[in-house]
């Protein structure tokens, strides 16, 4: 994919172009005019359509599937079972380690493991043919008991991770002694990506080579399992993917429709199209898992932390491990002397849960900055005074310095601009008519993510520049900071530059998640254009028919895309006219960050795999970006209805290389969190373990209506210890901190304590008990 | 969604006379049938366009009645002057309903006829027991997830709420709708389950509606419609109110209130109770919130909903302080 005819707007500046600047999206024009194609809007000669059907059992095997009147209805090319589906070999997974090499992987299950699993699959000639038809598919079942929600965390396979275990002190013994203790129980709830794209792909075999349209945040990834199913080379396999409407992490991995739809294409010799609807991406693959944790925190009576012991507990499926790692940022937060923090996960009757933004640090932050924050109200202390009391100067857990860590400015800047200082600290003491008023702060952390990456970059004859990566845009700007950073560094406008991402042929990149990409790519693509710009001044400098030969210059330099003396004094060339002077029509670098020797295989693994990613704690530093999230609410005191009125955050990803986007992404978060504390749950009948609200109008995503204005502000400086140019990560930070900060600023505005989220309005209805939701 | 046959119905008699088919369902805006028709619980055989028929979509309000027609937009009922003026609750019900998007193409006829949104009656293929679908074969709701669900009107065979806001604001105001041959009150057009739980409406093989009346009052020109709900926009009420309020002279005595629920009952709920108890009382605070509690009377709840129970009196309640309000 390719953004041309950039056109800006004359007020923008050389400063809005250069990396910093507040540049809008060069991929905005295309996708509101509606010009700019998704992978599956591919049009191809001959696309057949498929569409899946799901068991309706959590648990048992398929007995058998009556598929004769679907064959038989009109346009119907293929019905596959688990029977007559092909066999593909089992992939690695993500760190790349080989799962069962000796066995087979069967895309349609016969032993069913949870509710919406796949189970056959029906291929037409039309999209409606084959819905029609799927709706005759009969599936007969030898049900089994399943266990289909968290509850307790007592019931189930419980696995200990023991590599998520952290301890220092004596965190037992410190707690009994603390004469200050808190003891509360934390849950959060199955949340979906609900990304506006649904999952879906278009599969094409040429011989033993495989293209595939499909949304995705990982092409290199990806092509890896494809290739690995099919037992093909991995060159063999092309993945395209110009623009992703929405991924949060749910589209970076191949899933088992994706191997069904290349199987089938397969099969069929046709290329196949099969999209996810709606309903199935609530049930196909998981969201956020379930998650509850216990906190105990012991402190002395000014409100210093002298032990903090955590549980946790996700919920994971029967197939597969994920752990949402809800002990994450709660070793960072705050100076203690002892702690400890343990993991389990447990196997229920449901699809393998995926990371979603944030994930672990988003409902960790929900324990430990709720649970501070009773610590304060306990003590009678103002929340950010606590914050401060017990502030980690170092990395508590690794006991090495921060990189950096502008949390102190966050927690000063942010209670500035909200006026916190006119806050009643009494709960329930600020009204406005039938609201309550509350206010509510809490902090977030999110690990600085490294890997390698390169990049390509053009020069053409023409004088415009060409920068080509495997990396994809999911609305987060990488078309647009990539455009940026190459301007910037060869001295071009950007009107000049054109970005193609999104195609597997195109230099590797590894996958975007974790905020790792912009760092990685600026980096690799600052390299690839600073060889080609040498390379353009050697050329300039050498070629005795140029004027330039004569200066005696050691170097020239590039501005507005004219080469020339650095100060600007003598002969000047357009890039075109020095390209057109030595016959060029190109100048191509490609440049990667990965350090001198590194092997062919390595470089593999680093694109393919997530096994070559930095520890954030390497060398001397820990890498972490921060937040602190300010929140108003309304309660409505008859209704327990919240509404979030105000909101400022004040946060630290370091040097930012484009605010505009970077301020976009942490209100994306911010909104994404509102939806999280207050409205989203992915609501299961416990009896069938069907996700019940698979829908847009009954799963509550939050509405323009319910969000104000939010304010965020950068408090960051350049971290020259996270990324090349400065930046840490900023697409997973904003959610993190949200939450609890609603959660805090309920308890302020009401005086009940909601620990469990979505915080709906029965949990916050006057002298009722709270019942649970779901099930009676 | 299974093959069916496509009719444009150019009149209103051609369209009864197509009604009367066997499978034949009506398309206006097609918000509603469309949408049942995709997760398999509409399957018509045929399907009559009757969204060109013209006349259909007059909105003509005096002081005396409004006068709406079948095909009239909720969008533009919504907005239309006197509709706001003369009565209020049925405007902001509308505006409070669905989406923009579905306002502007759903008809105040499709409105009347929109089904539940039990998600087990919404699930045919993960949940076959369902007595509104196909009487006597069960309720999957009962003992599954009943946040949503209702306690008033509901029986055994079925609890699924009503989930609309304009036939709240019509039943509080004894709007009738039109059916040709046949007049009703709204409030008998729909039917609470019962042991008959697949018949929601009071409407006959070739019967059509036509158009709503909604007759003029005091309390209908001093009304207003409060809905509760977790979301802002765009979610069902969790409760909601329509409430009409005429005062004496005093500005205090009540000589006239209407009161009817939403998101709580297996129909359009007329709270006569809460009517009766503040008929001929000075409002005070006190009063009406102990009055509102009336609604109430007989529900019954499943365990995740009953919340419901506590909050719909203060739905009411706060209705009718608003009103007292702007005397």
């Amino acid at each position: 994919m390719t953004v041309h005819d950039v056109k800006h707007a004359a007020s923008d500046s050389a400063r809005l172009e250069a990396v910093g600047g507040r540049l809008s999206r060069v991929d905005g024009p295309a996708k509101i005019t509606g010009a700019a194609r998704y992978a599956v809007e591919q049009q191809l000669e001959g696309l057949a359509h498929a569409v899946l059907v799901d068991s309706t059992i959590a648990a048992g095997k398929v007995v058998s599937i009556e598929t004769q009147a679907a064959k038989a209805a009109r346009g119907v090319i293929a019905v596959l079972t688990p029977d007559t589906i092909m066999k593909l070999s089992v992939a690695s997974d993500w760190f790349g380690n080989p799962l069962a090499p000796q066995r087979t992987f069967c895309p349609l299950a016969r032993d069913v493991t949870y509710c919406g699993q796949h189970i056959a699959v029906v291929i037409a000639e039309t999209f409606e043919q084959a819905v029609s038809a799927a709706a005759l598919v009969m599936a007969d079942y030898d049900q089994a008991p399943a266990l289909v929600e968290l509850g307790d965390g007592t019931a189930g396979e419980i696995i200990s991770i023991e590599g998520m275990t952290k301890e220092w002190g004596n965190a037992q013994a410190a707690l009994a002694e603390a004469p200050v203790h808190l003891s509360a129980v934390y849950n959060t709830q199955r949340s979906a990506h609900a990304a506006i794209e649904p999952h879906g792909l278009i599969a094409r075999w040429e011989g033993d080579r495989l293209t595939i349209w499909e949304p995705s945040q990982w092409l290199d990834g990806m092509a890896r399992t494809y290739a690995e199913w099919f037992g093909i080379p991995f060159e063999n396999v092309r993945l395209v993917s110009p623009y992703i409407g929405g991924g949060f992490g749910s589209k970076a991995l191949a899933l088992a429709h994706s191997a069904v739809a290349a199987a089938a294409a397969k099969m069929l010799g046709r290329p196949v199209k099969l999209m996810l609807t709606r309903s199935q991406n609530f049930t196909s693959y998981g969201g956020r898992a379930t998650t509850r944790q216990t906190i105990d925190l012991g402190a002395d009576k000014a409100g210093r932390i002298q032990s903090i012991i955590h549980r946790g507990v996700s919920e994971v499926s029967l197939e597969g491990m994920w752990v949402e790692a809800v002990g994450s940022i709660t070793s960072i937060m705050y100076d203690t002397p002892n702690f400890s923090s343990r993991q389990d996960v447990v196997r229920l009757n449901t699809v393998l849960p995926n990371p979603k933004r944030a994930p672990g640090e988003n409902p960790s932050a929900f324990g430990i900055e709720c649970a501070i924050d009773e610590l304060a109200h306990e003590l009678g202390l103002d929340p950010l005074e606590i914050r401060l009391i017990n502030y980690a100067e170092q990395d508590p857990h690794a006991k090495k310095a921060w990189s950096t860590r502008q949390l102190r400015e966050a927690f000063a800047v942010g209670a500035e601009a909200f006026g916190w200082a006119k806050r009643s600290p009494a709960p329930r003491s600020m009204r406005a008519g039938h609201q309550l008023i509350g206010w509510g702060v809490a902090a977030g952390a999110y690990p600085v993510q490294r890997a390698h990456g390169e990049a390509v970059v053009k020069i053409m004859f023409d004088g415009s520049v060409e920068v080509e990566s495997s990396s994809i845009d999911m609305g987060q700007g990488t078309y647009t900071i990539l455009a940026q950073t190459a301007a910037e560094t060869l001295g071009v406008p950007v009107s000049q530059v054109s970005v193609k991402l999104g195609d597997s042929h195109f230099a590797r990149a590894g996958v975007t998640g974790g905020s790792r990409l912009a760092g990685i790519m600026t980096g690799a693509v600052h390299k690839a254009a600073s060889q080609a710009l040498d390379e353009l001044i050697g050329l300039a400098l050498s070629d005795p028919r140029l004027p330039f030969h004569g200066l005696q210059a050691n170097t020239l330099a590039v501005k507005d895309g004219r080469i020339g003396s650095p100060r600007g004094d003598g002969p000047e060339l357009s890039i075109a006219e020095l390209m057109a002077a030595v016959g060029r029509d190109r100048i191509e670098a490609k440049g990667d960050t990965l350090p001198a020797g590194t092997t062919a295989e390595e470089r593999y693994k680093n694109y393919t795999t997530i096994a070559m990613s930095i520890p954030h704690t390497e060398g001397d530093y820990s890498r972490h970006s921060w937040c602190a999230h300010f929140v108003e609410v309304k309660v409505d005191e008859d209704f327990g209805t919240v509404r979030v009125s105000r909101v400022v955050s004040a946060l630290d990803s370091g040097r930012l290389y484009n605010p505009k986007l970077a301020e976009s992404q942490w209100k994306g978060g911010i909104i994404m969190g509102i939806g999280e504390a207050l409205l989203e749950e992915g609501i299961v009948d416990r009896r069938h373990g069907r996700i019940v609200n698979s829908n847009f109008a009954d799963y509550m995503l939050p509405t323009n209506a319910d969000i104000p204005d939010i304010q965020t502000i950068s408090v960051g400086i350049p971290d020259p210890h996270s990324s090349a140019l400065g930046g840490k990560g900023v697409g997973e930070l904003g959610i993190v901190g949200v939450a609890p900060a609603i959660a805090n600023a309920v308890f302020h505005a009401t005086g009940k304590r909601v620990r469990d989220l979505p915080i709906t309005l029965e949990k916050l209805r006057d002298g009722a008990e709270a019942r649970e939701r779901g099930c009676e | 969604m299974r093959d069916f046959s496509y009719l444009r119905a150019d009149s209103v008699e051609a369209a009864r006379n197509a009604a009367a088919l066997p499978g034949a369902m009506l398309l206006a805006g097609g918000t509603t049938l469309i949408d049942l028709a995709k997760c398999g619980v509409a399957e018509p055989a045929t399907v009559i366009d009757i969204s060109h028929i013209e006349g259909l979509n007059a909105i003509d309000v005096t002081a005396d009645r409004a006068l709406i027609g079948a095909l009239a937009k909720m969008s533009h009922v919504a907005d239309h002057a006197e509709v706001k003026s003369l009565f209020p609750a049925v405007s902001e019900a509308l505006w409070q309903a669905a989406s923009a998007q579905l306002r502007n193409m759903a008809t105040i006829g499709g409105n009347l006829m929109q089904r539940t949104r039990c998600p087990y009656f919404r699930d045919p293929a993960n949940f076959p027991a369902c007595n509104k679908r196909e009487l006597g074969s069960g309720c999957s709701a009962i003992g599954g997830v009943t946040r949503g669900h209702a306690v008033l009107g509901v029986s055994e065979a079925c609890i699924a709420t009503y989930p609309g806001d304009l036939a709240v604001a019509l039943v509080a105001f004894d709007a009738e709708v039109d059916l040709g041959e046949r007049r009703l009150k709204v409030e008998d057009f729909f039917l609470a389950p019962g042991a008959t739980a697949e018949q929601e409406h009071d409407i006959r093989p070739g019967e059509v509606i036509t158009a709503i009346e909604i007759p003029g009052s005091a309390a209908a020109r001093r009304s207003t419609y409060i809905k509760v709900r977790d979301r802002q926009s765009y979610e069902f009420a969790a409760a909601s109110a329509a409430v009409g309020l005429e005062l004496e002279g005093d500005g205090r005595t009540v000589r006239d209130i209407r009161v009817a629920l939403g998101g709580v009952a297996t129909k359009p709920w007329r709270a006569r109770a809460v009517e009766d108890a503040l008929k001929g009382k000075a409002l005070d605070e006190a009063t009406i919130r102990e009055a509102s509690e009336l609604a109430m009377q007989g529900a019954v709840d499943h365990g995740a909903n009953h919340y419901k129970i506590a909050l719909a009196p203060r739905v009411i309640a706060r209705a009718i302080l608003k009103l007292g309000e702007t005397a």
